[in-house]
Formats: C-alpha cells, structure tokens, sequence
C-alpha cells in the first residue's frame, strides 16, 4: 500500500510535518523532527528513482479524479531525478544547519525556522512532482515565499538581508504572475491545465498567436525565477546576505526547481516541433547562457563577500545550464540534468565551507580567510576541493559537466561554444585562486585566534566533497538517470 | 447590451483609479485607492458570474489588505520621495510587454464565446457532474474542494507560510505589553457601543459563510477572512491588549496550524480506506455523503488557518506600534 | 479586423492596460510601499484576465438552481481563488518586510536603501584591506 501512495507521501510527509513542527517550542525538537522527516523523503526519492527507471512513468490521481479533471502527479525519470537532488540536499543540510543557525538567527526565531524550511522543502518538491501546470504556481510560491523569509532571517548578522529578500520578493512575485499569465493564456486556448494534455491540445496550435504568448511568458516568468541572465539582479544578495545554512539549501535547490519547470515547458508541453522553440534556444538562450558564462564570472573576482562572490559564479553556473538546453539534443540536456546534480553538490560544498568560516569569524572576505588554512584547515581543504570541482578540473563533477557541454557543442558543430566553455572555466580559476592565495599564502592578522569548525558542520561539507569526487570518478550512475531524463524530455526513443 | 456597457464603465473606472494611483505621492491616498481599485474589482467580478472570487476579493482586497497596508504606514513613512531615476526604460518594458499581449490577443476566442475551448474542454464536466459526483449545488466549492483539492491545500499551505513568516519577521520586535492601552479608541462611546453591536452578526455571518459554502458564495476562506475581521474590529477599539486577552498569541499560533493539519489529516484518512490521498468518499456511507464530510471539514481547516492567519498577522502588526494618536489620521 | 473583434476582445485590452499599469507601478517606483500596491493592482487585474475568460454570454454564476440554465465556467474562478490567497499571502510578507526595512535602515525608499548599502560594503572593504 505504501509503495502505492509513494507519489504523495513524498509531499505530504514534509507538508504535514511543518504545521506539527509550529507546535515544537524548542528549536532542537523542531530540528530533530525536520531532519527525520527529510531523510524519510530522501528515502522515497530513492524509491521513486528506482521505480521510475524500472517501470517508465507513475501517474497518481489526487483525490482519485481522472485527469485532467483532477490534478495528476507524474513522475518520470526527468522530476524523480530533481526530487532526488533535491531531497538529499535538504537532507544534508540539516545536520550542518544546526550550529550553524543557532549562531545566525535570533534564538527566539530558531524553532519556527525549521517549519519555514520544511515549507520550502515541501513547496520545491510539489512543484517537481506535479503533472499540472497551476498547481506547479501553487507550490513554487509556498517555496517562493518560504524562501524570502529564509533570506531576510540573515538580518541579525546584516541588514542587507532584508532589502535582498524584498527586491526578491518582488522580483520573484512579478515572475510568478508572468507564468500565471502564461499559464491563463494557454488555457485560454486548450481548456486544460494538466500538462500532458496541455501537450496533446497545443498540437496543431502552432500558429496561434494567443499560444506564442503564453510561450513567451512562461519562458520569462520561469526565467525570473531561475535567475536567467539579465534577470539574476534579485539572486546575489539573496544567496550573500542569508544565513549560511540557507544559502546552501537554496543554491542547491530552488534554481535547479526551475529549471526543471523551463525544462518541462519548453520540451515537455510545448514540444519539439513547437515553432518558435528553435528560435527562442538559439536567439536567445544561447547569447544569454554564454553571457551569464562571462559577465557574471567576471563580475564575481571583483567580489570582496566570498558568498557574494560564489552567488555570482551560481549565475555563471546557470548559464552553463541554459546552454545544455539551448543545444536541444539528448548530449546537451544530459549536461544540463547533470549538471543540476554536479552544481549541487558543489556549491553545496563550498556554501558549507564558506558558512563555517561565517561561523568563527562572523563574516567571509578575502580579508577575514587570509591566513585560514593554518588554522580551519579541513574547511579550507573542503572549499579548495569544492573550487577545483566548480572550475572543472578532472577526477570531480565539475569536470563531467563540462565534459558533456563540450561535447554537445562539438556535436552540434559549435566548435566555438566549446572554446568558450573552457575560457570561462578560466575565469572560475581566477577568483577561486584569490581565495586559496588569501589562505594559505597570506598570514593571518595579530592576534587572532580561530578553531576548526565543529564536526557536526564538518561532516557534511566533506560529505559532499566526497561525493564530488565520487561522482567525478565514477559518472556511470548520474549519467545514466541524466541521459534517460534528456531522451524522456526530447521524445527519443531509449 | 447593458451588461457591455457596465463592464466597460467598470473597467474605466478601474483605469482611472489605477493611473491616480500611479501619479499620487501621498501613501494614504494611494493606499486607499488601491482598495477602492479591489472593490471595484469585486463588482466587475460579480457582473462576470464569479460571485465566490468577488466576494473573496472584496473581503481580502479592500479589507485585510488595506488595514495591513495602513498598519504599515503608521510604522514606516506617510510620502513616496520624490523620483530620483530615469522612468524611460521601466516604460519600455511596460509597454512591449503590453503590446505582446494585446498581440497574443489577437487569437482570442471572443468575451463570452460559448464555443471557446474554455467552455468546451474540461470544465464541462464540473457543471454536469458537480450534482451526482459531488451532491452540493455550489460548483466553484465542488471543484475548490474536492476535484482541484490539492491546490485548496497547497493555497492553505501558503497563507500558513505567510503567517508563519510575519510571526519570524515581526514577532521578535513586538513590544513588551506596557499595561497601557495607548492605541485603543475606548473612549469614544459611539465607537464602542458600535463595535460591540456588529461584533455578534459579524461572527454569526462568518459561520453562516462557513458553513453555507456548499449551496451559496462562500466557504473557509471568506469565513476565515469575516472571522478575523470582527477580531481586528475588537483590538482597533479595544486595544491590542484586551484582544490579546481574549485570544493569546499562542492559541492563534495552534489554530494557525491545526488548520492545515485538519485539511492535510482529512486527505490521510482516506489512505485506511485504500483510497487516493483527498478522495472523500470512503468518509461515508456513500460516496456523495462522504464528498460532502469531507468538502466540509476541509472547508473548517480552511477556515481556522485564515482566520488564524489574519488574526496573528494583524497581532504582529499592532505589535510594533508607536502609538498613533487620533489627530494624526 | 471587424467591429465585432474590437468588441470582442476590448474586455482583455482594458485588463491588459490595468495589468501594465500595475507592472509599471512596481518596477518604475522606489518607495516601497508603492511597489506592494502596485502588486497588488497588478495580480488583481491578471484575477480580471482569468475570470474575463471564463464569463458566457447570457450566463449566471455556477451555482445549480435545479433549473436548466446556462453557466459560467467554474474554474477560472476556483483557479482565482487560490491566486488570490497567494496575492494576500505575499502582499502580507512583502508589508513585514517592509516595516523590519523600516526599523534597520530608517527609510522605506530604495534608492536610500541602495545608497546606504554601497556606501557600508565599499566601507568594508577599505577597513578590510588595511587591516
């Protein structure tokens, strides 16, 4: 039976856990709670990827309404994929968060934290799941909303955090309405909203003009939302100024929710043979991948924050995302599903590592890291690790990416897109460097003193490097889940 | 004939109402147009037959929304500055972006149109089984609680997230209570002797709302929203305090969360009955008697979560208050 | 394009000229508080679009009388209602925020805010490299 009702328990648990965790008082109980609960979903993610891979797609009827009368889970290897990221983010999180967020929000606030967290957990995984397209808006923005809360609980460390988390806010709501545009017009001219029939009806539409519209705007209110260059300007401060542990489970997860709604949009509901869908990835998608590639890596050695600096190397990381897309072939879109894995794990490591050097000096500057790797050796090991990955260097995940963009380019006969990837990894180079020069080569300034982190934080960042490197050695297993979901996503036969 | 004539009518007064708001520097003005601009949304929605979305839109619009947004302004500032930027670019944007739309408009099937895919795919199901699947004669309920269930939890789920949030934004600075009811209006008799008359219908419709949600406009959340109103009218004239008194912060944090506990529980039981999550008829002896428990217990979470919602909000609001004094409004 | 498209279609042109007014309250006005209300004025008139498309001419509001008569589609109006909770719940996030703004930077005005932000990170890094 409970393999049966797997689809639902995957939101429901986290769903009904975060109003059972408002009744905790005190935070330990709250977070012993949140974490149970995130592993359990990991576990059936797991369940889920393994049926998926086994038996092709499920379909669950809510309320046991046919579709599309009703509203439909459905899962497949491209969503169960993107559970799976982000359940095991969630869950990994938790344990570092601990510390980490006692030292950074106000004690009073510390219990309903991990309510807010499991909302946002539960809203980005009901958004992935869902086989309809308004039900996708109703769980983004409990994510969406939870996340700006999230965000501005940085303020006791900065101020910042609040008007970050307001311009996200807006930024985030304007998007928001764009897709519900996009969403109504589409309606407008089908009568559905489960996304398989959506599929089914907008054949023959191709001409419609209503359609091209509702194309047009769920592409830019996804894009909002998943920070597409030139409309990343909310994502910078959002990931600096919030407390540590969130800006880890947030860079690992709510872009890469987005992505996978564009994904599902643009290949999934619209199709192949939409008209205008060749156009849009080669005219627009590729220009802005490759100027997110450059601009936002530049803009990031400039960067005197180290998070702030990583937040606009995530913007860079996006662009190498929306350019698997813009490829439109089964190697480009398994170096994007791959690389939604690969970038988690890796920014994942270096949010962590950076949030431990929050932890013991209050802040994270070039400034404040110089002389660290004397004496947070393991954090700083962890960051370099997390580094060489993020530029691509071989035996980590970076490098698998990278690999497969490159291969897509060169396939697609875009020897030049191929030449740019690996002169924008360059870039990646120069602002690591700075930080690794800033630790290990400078002395730190009179009369410091700094302690490793503690272990309950260190675990989980070498977790992740491990994992980086596990995954960058043996990429059988993600390449094989990334290439099912590109085939699944292009209509192409296993 | 008449029926074009009043949408337009209507449609231009919300025009004008929005360019005013556009143009007007002073907050309360622009605060209280933008509720004028919902209330006129809700007759323009009555006129389409959405008489449940009106009278939502009504009580959330022009109601709640516009008491938090003059909460906001007693704390904050009573003027925008004056611009400082270019507008150019801002109205670039605007306007090709309304000019894809009015291109996208150009397949539209026409207002109204019977034909329209809208009204032909889907929907008609709704209308034609909503009696024998369902059992209640209010469509827009049969469908928001039971058909499209699951977006109703995933809405409760967001003003949950929404309560939850203000309380982890405002509630650490709520200020100490001082014994003093500095922001009550008590000692205006006709305010008190009045509050105390509409307290008890207001209540008494917030239940009828509730629980007449099946055969008329209504349900949890417009009961939830009249619910906290009456409370909201409580503390404006009572004072934060004696409102506090009679429901302290921590219970309204319990409803807050009992609610989507209820709504969310409801969907649970329906797995012991080896049914889907939310499929209400295993709740009965027949399958129309359990879809209606069902629709009505979810429609009770609904409402405890809003009200909740509204009422902590409005507590974290209040709470920050410098005291206002009556000259200043 | 005929007479009967203009009258056919002007409904969702007005909406649309309500929706872009509020689109450009949000994104060309720095006072804070008039982005919310211009939110606000914006997802009401995209609630405008939903239930304009759901209206039949010469029909009544879904609610069954027994009668046969002509309805209204439902589900705009059901899809409305959620949107607008989610339209309070945001607005409602956006106000709090809005008033912690207020306590940590003394004005609700986002160029200030944006001023004041610069002028503490250059501070911090000229204090951080001489240190």
């Amino acid at each position: 039976m409970i393999a049966y009702h797997l689809p639902i328990l995957q939101i429901v648990v986290p769903l009904i856990a975060a109003p059972l965790s408002a009744f905790c008082r005190r935070a330990g109980m709250a977070w012993y709670l949140a974490l149970i609960i995130c592993a359990a979903s990991f576990a059936i993610s797991v369940a889920l990827l393994v049926r998926v891979l086994d038996e092709g797609h499920i379909s669950y009827l809510l309320g046991n309404w046919a579709a599309p009368w009703g509203i439909e889970y459905r899962i497949d290897a491209v969503n169960a994929f993107v559970l799976l990221i982000i359940s095991g983010m969630g869950t990994m999180v938790l344990p570092y968060a601990r510390v980490s967020i006692a030292d950074e929000i106000e004690p009073h606030n510390q219990a309903l934290f991990y309510t807010c967290y499991l909302l946002c957990f539960a809203g980005l995984l009901g958004m992935v799941i869902t086989g309809d397209a308004f039900n996708a808006f109703v769980f983004m923005e409990i994510s969406s909303l939870a996340t700006y809360v999230l965000v501005a609980l940085g303020a006791k460390r900065d101020r910042r955090a609040l008007s970050a988390a307001f311009t996200y806010l807006v930024m985030g709501t304007i998007g928001a309405t764009f897709f519900v545009i996009g969403i109504g017009l589409v309606y407008m001219v089908t009568g559905t909203l489960n996304m398989a029939d959506l599929a089914a009806r907008l054949q023959g539409l191709e001409q419609n003009r209503t359609a091209l519209v509702a194309f047009a705007f769920i592409v830019t209110g996804i894009g909002l939302k998943l920070a597409l260059f030139p409309m990343h300007l909310w994502l910078p401060n959002a990931y600096a100024f919030a407390p540590s542990a969130v800006t880890v489970f947030i860079a690992a997860t709510a872009t890469k929710a987005a992505v996978y709604l564009m994904l599902r949009f643009l290949f999934t509901v619209f199709g192949t043979d939409y008209n205008v869908l060749g156009l849009t990835l080669t005219y627009m998608f590729t220009p802005l991948a490759l100027a997110a590639m450059f601009a936002a890596s530049t803009v990031a050695i400039f960067q005197f924050e180290i998070k702030r600096m990583l937040a606009y190397s995530s913007v860079a990381q996006l662009g190498y995302t929306v350019l698997g897309i813009s490829f439109a072939s089964v190697t480009g879109l398994t170096a994007t599903m791959i690389h939604l894995f690969n970038h988690a794990l890796m920014k994942g490591a270096l949010f962590m590592a950076v949030g431990a050097i929050v932890l013991r000096h209050g802040a994270a500057t070039i400034d404040s890291v110089r002389g660290l790797g004397r004496t947070m050796p393991w954090t700083m090991a962890a960051f370099v690790a997390g580094g060489l990955s993020l530029i691509g260097v071989p035996l980590t995940v970076g490098f698998i990416s990278k690999w497969y963009l490159v291969a897509a380019s060169l396939e697609s006969g875009r020897w030049p897109i191929a030449v740019l990837i690996v002169l924008s990894s360059l870039i990646g180079v120069i602002y690591i460097w700075r930080v690794i020069e800033a630790a290990y080569l400078e002395k730190p300034p009179e009369g410091r003193t700094a302690r490793e982190a503690p272990l309950s934080m260190l675990i989980p960042t070498w977790g992740l490097v491990g994992a980086n490197i596990y995954f960058g050695i043996d990429a059988e297993l993600t390449s094989r889940v990334a290439g099912a979901a590109a085939r699944l996503l292009l209509w192409v036969a296993p | 004939m008449i029926d074009t004539t009043i949408n337009f009518a209507l449609l231009l007064f919300l025009a004008a109402t929005a360019f005013s708001i556009l143009r007007r520097t002073t907050l309360f003005s622009v605060v209280m147009l933008s509720g004028v601009f919902s209330f006129v949304s809700a007759l323009l929605l009555v006129h389409l037959d959405a008489v449940d979305v009106a009278f939502t839109e009504a009580a959330v619009g022009a109601g709640i929304s516009t008491v938090l947004m003059l909460s906001t302004l007693a704390l904050t500032a009573r003027h925008e500055a004056p611009a400082s930027r270019s507008r150019a670019l801002p109205l670039i944007v605007v306007f090709l972006t309304g000019l894809a739309l009015i291109y996208g408009t150009l397949d539209m099937p026409h207002f109204g149109d019977p034909s329209a895919p809208v009204h032909t795919h889907v929907a008609p199901r709704y209308i034609t089984a909503t009696a024998t699947e369902i059992g209640i004669p209010n469509i827009v309920t049969a469908v928001l609680a039971s058909y499209r269930g699951f977006d109703t939890l995933g809405e409760t789920t967001v003003i949950f997230t929404a309560g939850i949030g203000v309380l982890l934004l405002l509630a650490g600075t709520i200020r100490e209570p001082t014994g003093l009811r500095i922001t009550a209006m008590d000692h205006h008799l006709v305010l008190r002797v009045v509050t105390k008359v509409l307290i008890g219908p207001i209540l008494l419709f917030a239940l009828y709302v509730q629980f007449h949600g099946d055969y008329g406009p209504g349900g949890g959340f417009q009961a939830g929203v009249i619910f906290a109103a009456a409370f909201i009218i409580y503390a404006l004239v009572f004072g934060l305090e004696a409102a506090r008194r009679a429901v302290p912060g921590r219970a309204v944090r319990w409803i807050l969360a009992a609610g989507v506990l209820m709504y969310g529980g409801v969907g649970v039981v329906s797995f012991f009955f080896g049914k889907n999550y939310l499929d209400y008829s295993a709740l009965g002896a027949t399958a129309t008697a359990g879809q209606h428990l069902g629709i009505l217990l979810v429609e009770f979470g609904v409402g405890m979560t809003v009200s909740a919602v509204m009422v902590s909000t409005y507590y974290a609001f209040a709470g920050q208050n410098r005291p206002i004094g009556d000259e200043e409004w | 394009m005929s007479l009967d498209d203009v009258l056919g279609l002007f409904n969702y042109w007005m909406v649309i000229v309500l929706m872009m007014t509020g689109l450009y309250i949000v994104v060309s006005r720095g006072n804070l508080v008039k982005k919310i209300v211009g939110l606000n004025i914006f997802q009401t008139s995209v609630f405008l679009l939903y239930i304009s498309m759901g209206k039949v001419s010469g029909g009544t509001a879904p609610i069954l009388t027994g009668k046969p008569e002509v309805y209204s589609n439902p589900l705009p109006h059901v899809l409305i209602l959620t949107a607008i909770v989610v339209g309070v719940a945001t607005t409602a996030l956006g106000l709090a925020l809005v008033v912690r703004i207020k306590n940590a930077y003394g004005s609700i005005e986002e160029d200030e805010i944006q001023t004041m932000d610069l002028v503490a990170e250059s501070e911090a890094e000229t204090t951080g490299h001489r240190r």
